[in-house]
């Protein structure tokens, strides 16, 4: 494949801007049917068919094309793995358990465990409260909201996920935090003898804010996608629920829910993927200590993502090959998860294509 | 258990859109009725109306008396599940729940009604498949999916499923349309069964179906789309086909309208 | 009397009566009443907690005593009916809260610099004790890094796409297929990870005597890894929806495949692919984490995206906000809002002209 993309690409590229005016164009090509003109009814021999002309180049162009995503996703594990490697040879202690990130001191030692700790945990928290609440507004859009409502309110949705997640971490900082301090302050007076809720503070910019930010950040992703499978359960299966005697929402429970159930594992996973690899609303929201701690409520917490933003800046090369390898576990850990949650799609898709 | 159902003088409605205009009828109990007429005449419209399946699309609604032993379905406080539960439905295409099995695609209504004791589904289960001329296909793979079974066998999983929740009326709307010629017979077969125990109405396409399966024919037909349809003629089954009182009756059983 | 009726005597299975007992609006109202006063009384007089537990605990209490109150009535199935019904119309109030402050957040505090300053000048020669200061030299940052990376992504994106559509078969196609979806999933800060160590750390060295150099196009490179599969895949899906026979039209009168591709079916499809660049573009305008990794966030003027280095918005507002001066906020907020601005008008215009797009309708 090497080196015909380039050459296929020279012909195609000058003929594009041709094609369009006068079909005589295709010079070098050769393409049959244009080029000689051949009388009206045919006559003579047929046309031999070329060994390379635009057909052959613009298919071969657009094949490359298609390669690029492939070369793209192996580059990158290339090149992250070319650059960390050297860092995790460097590290003087275990990259995988070590909880510290000096990086940039002469005898460099640095761990992923706070890091990767503090990622699970947001993300967690984040589903745990968006999944629930984005079903249910999922359902609600999709068959309990007037035609009117749901189609302008589904809009908005679709508009929240557009909004950047800087804008977000920017809103968890310096709005969000006030009663999130305030409600930890609280679980921590009433509940504070669960080890999660303990401390003696301080509270606020915590695992529970970094997560619950991440909450309104995945919720609108699960919620238009849930809504789609939910819309796309056949009207006859509902009907005969509903024929069935069902009230509402046993008809939901019995014709929606589980027809929709792989796409919504699917969205979840797809939301998971967003947590996991959110970087600047964490970066903005976690309190940053290097503690393994399981406690939601103290100020602390940190991920992989919000580490590089924070720590790159003052990185040394070493420092970078650090940051990198740490990405490098990052993108395994959603590599993993996209697969996971595609192959889902894909499952059902064979599924429902060949019940059809 | 089956009952009589009275309709007098209903119109249905979606939106401002008049879809039939003004029929009345009365079904005797364990009777098959057949619905017959051109396209978009309406029929499936009352047949829905009949156990308010009509009114899941939104805007659709209904003027006049349906009644099923003199009680009105229509009346405000009448429970809608209640009514389903009572008067149910099988539809043109066969639709078995895709996620399930034989087996609880056929207690699926008992399981909404809170029927949780194994022995008693299994017994229902049976019943019902069984009553529905499936059984001796399917006892070896209740638990496959309901999908999987072929277009006849899905629609008569499709009745078992409504029979099992014992209803007293079975409404069909052209439950053999998409179905093979084999298959449309063993539907046919199993309507005289289920005769002695149901009052069936069926909406068919097919006249030689409504003649050989129903005791009384209602022939529904428009003027000219746009125009709601209405309830042309309603006589047993062989005065209908044999000598009908109306005209565009007969210029449509032979074929010569619609 | 069937053999259900018999045995299980509750389960009415075949009703000889079909009225139902309504539950009434007073009656409900009055659970409500009931539930929020038990609520009050509890949490104010244990002083375990402020209105918001009242409202929290009120809400929990209506739902059970609405669920055992209704059941009584109705009976259980249509109690539970209701109660589901209840649950999922909270769930949709609970969601709208905090995105409406966002919304309002974002107007009220980022109107506070909206000014000419703000969209005239950088943040040169800016200290910690000046209140001006703009966002210029990021607003020009964004709009070439985008723009760039538009310029490599849409080509590729859309012969990709027709690779998929009209080319692809078997096992290859498929492959490429999945990790298009896979590749949407990409973290953004590991798109700038992988530019980082491609093209900053290794290739710009050959541009710039043996030196790492930051540049807004590394930032384009970055935007263009994440905009591509978004880009492929929209595109695929309209090309998809291009009825076939309008190809077989073209492909009866003797033009070949290629020539049909770009002639017939790409104009068919070209509004919809439209949209789905502006979505992907919306989304690459908003990222920050690959812009900060590669592009170095330079606070002066930088028309050159090719070296020197650059800021973008989304990176300036991130910078903003970990600036300890106190006019840093305003500057942060209001560079969001127009962020934001941005990117919505975008997506609008998007779904807008998906709206009009005969082929999704």
């Amino acid at each position: 494949m090497g080196d015909n993309p380039s050459r296929s690409g020279n012909h195609t590229a000058g003929d594009l801007d041709v094609t369009p005016r006068h079909a005589r164009g295709a010079g070098s090509g050769v393409s049959p049917s244009s080029h000689e003109e051949p009388p009206i009814g045919g006559g003579g021999a047929l046309p031999k068919k070329s060994r390379f002309s635009m057909e052959t180049g613009f298919r071969g162009l657009s094949t490359s094309a298609g390669a690029m995503v492939l070369v793209i996703i192996v580059a990158i594990a290339i090149f992250l793995i070319s650059k960390a490697v050297p860092a995790i040879q460097a590290d003087h202690e275990n990259f995988l358990t070590y909880n510290r990130w000096s990086p940039n001191e002469a005898t460099p030692a640095f761990g992923i465990a706070v890091l990767a700790l503090g990622t699970v945990l947001t993300s967690i928290i984040a589903l745990v409260v968006a999944v629930p609440i984005a079903i249910g507004i999922a359902l609600f859009l999709s068959h309990y909201a007037p035609r009117r409502l749901a189609t302008p309110l589904g809009f908005v949705i679709d508009l929240l996920a557009a909004v950047p997640s800087v804008v977000f971490g920017l809103w968890g900082r310096d709005l969000f935090q006030e009663p999130v301090r305030d409600f930890s302050v609280w679980l921590n007076h009433y509940f504070g003898w669960i080890p999660i809720f303990g401390g003696d503070g301080p509270f606020g910019q915590s695992l529970m804010l970094g997560g619950l930010v991440l909450a309104i950040m995945v919720l609108p992703i699960v919620t238009s996608l849930s809504r789609e499978v939910f819309q796309q359960t056949p009207g006859m299966n509902e009907e005969a629920a509903l024929a069935l005697g069902a009230t509402k929402w046993e008809m939901i429970r019995t014709a929606v829910l589980p027809y929709g159930k792989p796409g919504v594992i699917a969205a979840v996973m797809l939301g998971l993927g967003r947590a996991l690899g959110e970087t600047i609303a964490l970066a903005l929201t976690l309190g940053i200590t290097w503690e393994i701690s399981f406690n939601l409520i103290q100020t602390g917490g940190n991920s992989i993502a919000a580490n590089i933003a924070n720590s790159f800046n003052e990185a040394n090369d070493t420092g970078r090959g650090a940051l990198i390898a740490s990405g490098l576990v990052l993108f395994a850990i959603t590599l993993i998860v996209n697969m996971t949650a595609r192959a889902i799609i894909y499952r059902r898709r064979e599924f429902r294509d060949s019940a059809a | 258990m089956a009952k009589r159902i009275e309709a007098s003088n209903v119109s249905s409605y979606y939106g401002s859109f008049k879809a039939i205009d003004n029929v009345s009828m009365t079904v005797e109990p364990k009777t098959i009725t057949a619905l017959i007429g051109p396209s978009g005449c309406g029929k499936s419209t009352f047949l829905r109306s009949i156990n308010r399946m009509h009114e899941v699309l939104p805007n659709a609604r209904i003027e006049g008396r349906l009644t099923i032993d003199d009680q009105n379905i229509y009346d405000p406080d009448v429970d809608i599940t209640a009514v389903r539960r009572m008067i149910g439905m099988v539809f043109q295409r066969p639709n078995p729940f895709p996620t399930m099995s034989i087996y609880e695609n056929a207690v699926a209504g008992l399981k909404l009604n809170g029927v949780k004791k194994k022995s008693l589904l299994d017994d229902a289960a049976e019943k019902s498949l069984r009553s529905a001329n499936l059984w001796d296909e399917v006892k070896d793979r209740l638990d496959r999916p309901g999908a999987g079974l072929s277009g006849g066998q899905q629609q008569r999983l499709c009745i078992a499923r409504t029979i099992a929740v014992e209803p007293q009326v079975v409404l069909m709307d052209e439950p053999c349309s998409a179905l093979d010629p084999i298959s449309t017979l063993a539907i046919e077969d199993l309507m005289f069964k289920l005769k002695d125990r149901f009052t069936i109405i069926i909406v068919t396409h097919n006249m030689q179906q409504a003649a050989r399966v129903s005791d009384k024919t209602g022939f529904f037909s428009i003027d000219k789309t746009g125009e709601p349809g209405r309830l042309i003629e309603y006589d047993d089954t062989q005065k209908i086909f044999s000598n009908p009182s109306q005209k565009k009756t007969e210029d449509y059983i032979t074929g010569r309208f619609g | 009397m069937s053999l259900l009726d018999q045995e299980m005597p509750e389960v009415v299975m075949t009703p000889d009566n079909i009225r139902s007992k309504k539950f009434p609006l007073v009656q409900n109202i009055l659970v409500a009443v009931v539930a929020f006063v038990v609520a009050a009384v509890v949490v104010l007089s244990t002083g375990i907690g402020n209105w918001v537990l009242v409202v929290v605990l009120g809400g929990v209490l209506y739902l059970a005593g609405l669920n055992f109150v209704a059941g009584r009535v109705e009976g259980k199935r249509a109690a539970r009916n209701r109660m589901w019904q209840t649950a999922i119309y909270t769930a949709c109030l609970l969601a709208v809260l905090p995105l409406a402050s966002v919304v309002w957040t974002l107007i009220s505090k980022g109107a506070e610099r909206l000014d000419g300053d703000f969209f005239g000048s950088s943040m040169a020669n800016i200290g910690a004790r000046d209140a001006n200061g703009g966002a210029y030299h990021a607003i020009i940052g964004t709009l070439e890094q985008v723009g760039i990376a538009t310029l490599i992504a849409v080509p590729l994106g859309v012969l990709g796409a027709i690779y998929l559509t009209e080319y692809g078969r078997g096992k290859f196609a498929t492959t490429i297929r999945f990790f298009v979806d896979v590749m949407t999933g990409i973290p953004s800060i590991v798109a700038g990870l992988f530019v980082l160590s491609f093209w900053v750390l290794v290739v710009s060295k050959w541009f710039n005597d043996g030196n790492p150099q930051y540049s807004g196009f590394a930032a384009s490179l970055a935007l263009t890894v994440l905009m591509l599969p978004t880009i492929v895949r929209s595109t695929e899906e309209m090309l998809r929806l291009v009825p076939g026979p309008l190809r077989e039209g073209a492909y009866a009168l003797g033009v070949p495949q290629w020539k049909t591709i770009l002639n017939v079916v790409l104009p068919t499809a070209a509004p919809g692919i439209v949209t789905g660049v502006m979505l992907a573009i919306a989304r690459a305008a908003g990222e920050t984490a690959p812009v900060l990794l590669v592009a170095g966030g330079l606070s002066r003027i930088n028309f050159d995206p090719f070296s020197g280095g650059q800021s973008s918005l989304a990176l300036y507002v991130y910078q903003q906000a970990a600036d300890a001066s106190k006019y840093a906020p305003a500057r942060a907020w209001t560079a969001a809002l127009t962020l934001v601005a941005l990117v919505l008008i975008l997506t609008i215009a998007a779904k807008l002209l998906a709206r009009r797009n005969k082929l999704t309708r």
